[in-house]
């Protein structure tokens, strides 16, 4: 669908859609709005400029939600199997209480400790078996291994042993993260050039005086690789392991509630909810990595 | 293979570490017990006790095995408490929604890679995505498919479609994207059309992308199938298998299907790194 001129493709396409008229005007309307929308992006992905790079993705999911919430409308989908994006916003907007103490119990107190917990104790336990090759290689294939694992499936075990509440969900996340951040914590320490260690050597810095003032700064990129992967896995750790038992509050518990309820606008505002706490927690991570690795030729503009 | 004996060894570590801590945790119980009956108890048969529990708090590595054992091999493979049964039941669903995700993702690939507007609409969503956590929509997937009367399979291979969709989309585009202009020149001297140019440089070029998102992926797709198994309330499957296990505190029901999650995690993951490695030294790429 390239080229300077309308070409075939459109063409095609804008048959298609009027043909689709003839089934079900509905369909057609649906039809319409997606290929309108998508004319107008792939103008627009031709210019140059910053604009586009943010008007296309935003137009892409405008569409998305106006096809979603139109197709709710004109076939009449049942708010028990799909509910209308306006729809869940009334339920945001009206449970803005409910949603902020789901989100404290299980973002903030479940993932969160789990999270800083998890990743203290990867980077403390790689610092600890830096100076034995032996350990490294031993522990490498194990943490990787486990790295793949289902590990979500600890969190029944998890639950009965430290109860209903966020401790034992923090447990979930701490078991969830630590092998991530081991695997590339344990890289990054061995990220130094010889040069720049022997270098150090010259000034006779002491083992602790090298690790602090040159290993682990270079560590540092590939420890946030590891730190970011975390953050999806301590919010999804902390998720999972209410399905297992909860207080009544969390966002795991209410979507397994709701789900008896069939009350799926509260799942699906908890869905926004989580996706919204993921992503800024991803983009609080990211912004500290380039704070603190500002000097790495990935952080360079 | 001098690996061998540091991972022994840790493996040995980690196995002593868990009878210690069997025994320290499942002490409590046999000490109330002993109270109640109101007998003393040396430590030696605290030992023994803690390691022979019915349902221990943490049940040793033995016991597990045996656990496992029974699982497995212990009954016929059609039987309800067979591991064999509910681990296919759980295999089953997450190849098929591997293998739907797989093939989507390297088909929305194509499409990116060759369609500048499809690239800027849909690839910052894709990254995005991989910063939701998207697990969390499994139970209303299982729910609403059942209210649309799909049950069984399909559902739960539909979540882990879609948890192994978005690595594949962002390892193919990165692999697809990998051939540098060097090359992509060279095409353009043959006059290659976009069809060849994909056949023959992008699609060879993107395999070690490839496999890399599908051990991401094939891990993530039996998280999904596992978690997709847990709303429709203990039926079969090893995330059933775990439900039942924590409903009832059946503890070395819930570590024996743990144990089989983990072995089919690790059976999928290197069975990839082996067709990787063979088609990789079949290619050349081999390092």
């Amino acid at each position: 669908m390239s080229g300077a001129a309308i070409s075939p493709g459109w063409i095609v396409a804008a048959v298609i859609a009027a043909g689709a008229a003839f089934v079900d005007l509905r369909l057609a309307m649906l039809l319409a709005l997606w290929l309108g929308a998508w004319f107008v992006n792939a103008r627009l992905s031709r210019l140059k400029g910053p604009l586009p790079r943010w008007l296309v993705p935003a137009i892409f999911g405008l569409t998305l939600l106006a096809l979603w919430e139109l197709a709710v409308r004109l076939f009449g989908i049942s708010p028990v199997i799909l509910p209308a994006p306006s729809a869940i916003a009334a339920r945001i907007a009206g449970s803005l209480p409910i949603l902020w103490a789901d989100f404290v119990q299980t973002a903030l107190k479940g993932a969160l400790t789990g999270y800083v917990l998890g990743c203290g104790a990867a980077v403390a336990v790689a610092v600890l078996i830096d100076r034995s090759a032996f350990l490294q290689r031993g522990l490498l294939p194990v943490g990787n291994f486990v790295a793949a694992l289902p590990i979500v499936g600890i969190a029944p075990i998890m639950v009965m042993w430290f109860g209903f509440d966020w401790q034992s969900k923090a447990a979930v996340v701490i078991v969830m993260v630590f092998f991530p951040v081991l695997v590339n914590m344990v890289a990054g320490l061995k990220a130094t050039e010889p040069m720049q260690r022997d270098l150090m050597a010259t000034y006779h810095a002491s083992y602790w005086q090298t690790l602090w003032k040159l290993r682990f700064p270079a560590a540092l990129p590939f420890l946030f690789n590891g730190l970011k992967i975390a953050t999806t896995l301590a919010l999804i750790g902390a998720i999972v392991a209410e399905f297992f038992g909860s207080p009544i509050v969390g966002m795991g518990f209410r979507i397994n509630a709701s789900i008896g309820q069939l009350s799926l606008d509260m799942i699906w505002a908890e869905i926004a909810v989580a996706a919204l706490a993921g992503s800024a927690f991803y983009g609080l991570v990211g912004f500290i990595e380039r704070r603190v690795t500002f000097w790495h030729p990935s952080q360079r503009r | 293979m001098r690996s061998i004996l540091p991972i022994l060894t840790v493996l040995l570590a980690i196995v002593a570490v868990w009878y210690a801590a069997a025994v320290w945790m499942n002490s409590t119980w046999t000490y109330d017990q002993a109270a109640r009956a109101g007998v003393e108890v040396t430590f030696g048969e605290v030992v023994a006790d803690t390691l022979a529990q019915e349902r221990p708090v943490l049940p040793a590595p033995h016991q597990v095995a045996k656990g496992l054992w029974d699982g497995l091999f212990g009954q016929k493979v059609t039987s309800k408490r067979s591991l064999v049964y509910h681990g296919w039941i759980t295999l089953s669903a997450t190849l098929l929604g591997f293998a739907i995700g797989t093939v989507m993702g390297i088909a929305l690939a194509v499409g990116i890679v060759h369609n500048r507007a499809m690239d800027m609409s849909v690839m910052p969503w894709a990254i995005a995505s991989q910063t939701i956590p998207i697990l969390a929509i499994a139970p209303m997937i299982i729910v609403v498919m059942n209210a649309l009367g799909l049950q069984g399979l399909v559902p739960k291979s539909i979540i882990s479609a879609y948890l192994s969709f978005f690595p594949v989309v962002v390892g193919m585009v990165k692999g697809l994207r990998s051939p540098d202009a060097m090359q992509l020149d060279l095409l353009r001297t043959y006059n290659a059309s976009a069809a060849d140019v994909l056949l023959k440089l992008r699609l060879p070029a993107s395999l070690p992308y490839l496999f890399a998102s599908l051990k991401v992926g094939v891990a993530a797709s039996l998280v999904g199938a596992i978690v997709g198994e847990l709303p429709t309330g203990a039926v079969a499957g090893l995330g059933a298998r775990l439900l039942s296990g924590s409903y009832y505190g059946q503890t070395v029901l819930i570590w024996a299907a743990l144990f089989a999650a983990a072995i089919v995690a690790a059976g999928l993951v290197m069975l990839i790194g082996l067709i990787e490695r063979i088609s990789l030294r079949r290619m050349g790429l081999a390092r």
